[in-house]
């Protein structure tokens, strides 16, 4: 019962935060909503005993990437006076993604069955030792394979970012 | 071209392995601040401490006056001409019949100011004065809330009958 | 009396103690200054001055508090709570010291003994460059956003070697995250195999070099001299706290020192061997549990006041850094050293095993 308040608590926060991401006229606050909603899906990911997988989630995401996003939005100059007239193009292009994004969510909609709340069963599975356990087991593969493509993508960033020696 | 023969060449030889590690240059100067933990303080507490003046120092303007309670000056200039900072001004006045209890001299100064703000307290006035009426004293200005007040005149130069000032150690540096 | 309790008066405990430390750590810094500089420092409030940081907190409370006009007002305030209760979450999952025992019931003195109470650490102290960024950015001052983007960046790029050289230390206690198995793994076991002092099995004795990156990157996480950019008083006038007045700016100055007080405590923790002192066992067999564990205790704040003396006495000691200097440091030889420890630890696992 008790978890069970707390994941509708949980819920609520997350659907919440992720709207005010949306519907914040100021990006700064859009950012620290954003923020705010990794937290309550952090905290999912502990209601699901995931310790591990919440508190990577919240140092990568939030403790990372939300910085470096905030960050960049900070030096952006974003005032009401000088933001430009968006072309036609951008606007019909936003609703079609839009839409799409729409299509795709209620089509997953269609096929979820919606059950009554069921408290997740006790797992150890998201603990340190057992993640890593089937990480280099049975995912070495798929594994190995994202941190080539994490090299391909920080030489990426070292060629771009490198000044060309004449 | 050459002027001198004093010049040094300057070299900047590359850093060593153990060099460029910094830590060692770092471990020798934390060695060197907690070696002052130890040391004796140089902090006096100052009201309940005070630094002793040292003898020549040369504070606060004092008039003299001679033993029988007489002032010394005569209002001959010699001070204000000598005073680098223009700081002193007076006004000479002849001593009238019933005033040789006050004035030493047949003439004395009905005004003597000094401004304190631009007094160098350099004492080229002591030296000057030849009638032993002026010296610098360990004493410290008192600090004024306007210019004005700076302007100290006879009412805060001249000592006082009753309490006097001592200048023996003024006086002690000038055994010639 | 229920472990229930029993955590939550621990918990209020630890947040006056964090406090207390934090305030008599400022009367501390003035101190070591004063005295590494031949002076006295402050010893008028109380003897030795020791009511200046009641005095000091006086004067924070009751000064004028100005919020800019053209600032954010709702995240300027935000910014020192987010930076203060950061600061504050770090220090539930560090075991103070051998647990007690009453009626047969055993009490840690830990608060949470999470499996995962490293990463917890790494992951609170990341968002501690919250409060300085928000806070900075709200200002709407140029100087507190250049201090904001310095801490951000400065934080980012130290966490990384600090990790890494975290992952070091993990290797030799079997893979447990949780901080309170690496303390107990180093109280147990012969130094080096053979020499046979109790509780003297130290991290710092076999990684050296990953205590002191880990250390330098404390410094950095806490912002301190040398590595305290993000406030350089010289150059961005106060940094990111630039506009704060009053309590708020009381706020940003307390938690630096109570994050330095956290990053001591899990430096004793994870490298020094935390509650363990050589012949605790010795000391188990002639003394009443409790005791030896209000000793332990005791060791750990010892080992503490050490590393926040250690804090100071870098301060008054080495100029700060120039940026490209830090970020160097940080990327290009910190990073590499750091992985190549872990790799040469995890090497010499392999081949020795434990």
């Amino acid at each position: 019962m008790n978890s069970q308040i707390i994941f509708f608590i949980l819920a609520a926060l997350s659907i919440m935060s992720a709207l005010f991401v949306v519907f914040s006229k100021n990006p700064i606050y859009s950012v620290i909503w954003l923020i705010v909603c990794f937290f309550t899906i952090a905290g999912h990911y502990i209601m699901l005993n995931a310790q591990f997988l919440a508190i990577v989630h919240i140092i990568v995401y939030a403790g990372a990437i939300m910085v470096l996003m905030l960050f960049t939005v900070m030096l952006l100059n974003l005032n009401k006076a000088t933001e430009p007239h968006k072309p036609l193009l951008y606007k019909v292009a936003a609703m079609v993604s839009g839409g799409l994004m729409l299509l795709v969510l209620l089509a997953s909609m269609r096929s979820t069955e919606l059950g009554p709340y069921a408290a997740p069963a006790y797992s150890e599975s998201g603990f340190v030792q057992n993640v890593g356990m089937v990480l280099f087991t049975e995912f070495l593969l798929p594994f190995e394979m994202t941190s080539v493509l994490f090299i391909a993508a920080m030489i990426g960033a070292v060629v771009l970012a490198k000044k060309e020696i004449h | 071209m050459q002027l001198t023969n004093r010049s040094k060449v300057v070299t900047q030889p590359e850093m060593t392995w153990v060099e460029k590690l910094y830590l060692p240059a770092i471990f020798s100067g934390l060695q060197i601040t907690i070696k002052h933990l130890f040391r004796k303080k140089a902090t006096l507490k100052y009201p309940e401490v005070q630094k002793a003046f040292a003898p020549v120092y040369r504070g606060m303007h004092v008039l003299k006056r001679d033993e029988q309670g007489r002032e010394n000056c005569t209002a001959c200039g010699l001070c204000a001409v000598s005073c680098p900072a223009e700081a002193i001004t007076m006004d000479a006045a002849e001593r009238k019949k019933g005033e040789e209890h006050l004035y030493r001299e047949e003439k004395y100064a009905a005004k003597y100011e000094i401004n304190m703000l631009r007094c160098i307290y350099c004492g080229l006035c002591e030296e000057a004065c030849p009638k032993d009426a002026i010296y610098l004293t360990d004493r410290i200005v008192p600090s004024e809330y306007t210019r004005g007040e700076f302007v100290f005149g006879k009412d805060m130069l001249v000592e006082k009958i009753e309490e006097r000032v001592d200048i023996s150690k003024r006086q002690k540096n000038y055994t010639i | 009396m229920s472990v229930v309790l029993f955590k939550a008066i621990l918990v209020v405990l630890l947040f006056l103690i964090s406090l207390g430390i934090a305030a008599y750590s400022t009367y501390a810094e003035r101190k070591v200054a004063a005295f590494l500089q031949d002076r006295i420092g402050p010893d008028r409030a109380g003897p030795f001055g020791l009511l200046q940081p009641i005095a000091d907190g006086v004067k924070m409370f009751l000064k004028e508090e100005i919020i800019p006009t053209l600032s954010d007002k709702f995240l300027f305030i935000l910014g020192p709570s987010i930076f203060m209760v950061t600061t504050l979450m770090v220090s539930a999952v560090i075991p103070w010291g051998m647990p007690l025992e009453f009626g047969g019931e055993i009490y840690a003195l830990q608060v949470a003994d999470i499996n995962i109470g490293i990463l917890y650490i790494l992951g609170v102290v990341s968002l501690g460059v919250y409060g300085i960024m928000i806070g900075g950015w709200a200002s709407n001052n140029k100087y507190a956003l250049l201090g904001a983007i310095r801490a951000s960046s400065q934080m980012i790029s130290y966490e990384l070697a600090m990790g890494m050289s975290v992952v070091a230390i993990l290797l030799m206690t079997n893979g447990s995250l949780s901080l309170n198995n690496i303390v107990e793994a180093q109280g147990t076991g012969k130094l080096y195999g053979f020499i046979n002092v109790s509780g003297m099995n130290w991290n710092v004795f076999y990684q050296p070099v990953a205590f002191l990156i880990f250390l330098i990157c404390a410094f950095a996480e806490a912002n301190r001299t040398p590595f305290d950019l993000p406030e350089s008083e010289s150059e961005l006038i106060g940094g990111f706290h630039t506009e704060y007045s009053s309590m708020k700016l009381g706020l940003y100055l307390f938690g630096e020192y109570i994050n330095m007080f956290i990053s001591s405590a899990v430096i004793s923790c994870l490298f020094f061997g935390g509650y363990n002192f050589p012949g605790i066992d010795y000391l188990g067999t002639i003394l009443p549990h409790n005791i030896v564990s209000i000793i332990s205790l005791l060791v750990m704040f010892g080992k503490i006041f050490f590393f926040i003396f250690l804090f100071m006495w870098v301060r008054w000691t080495i100029p700060r850094f120039r940026y490209d200097q830090l970020m160097r440091l940080g990327w290009q030889i910190l990073m590499p050293i750091a992985i190549v420890n872990v790799l040469l630890t995890a090497a010499a696992i392999t081949l020795f095993g434990n």
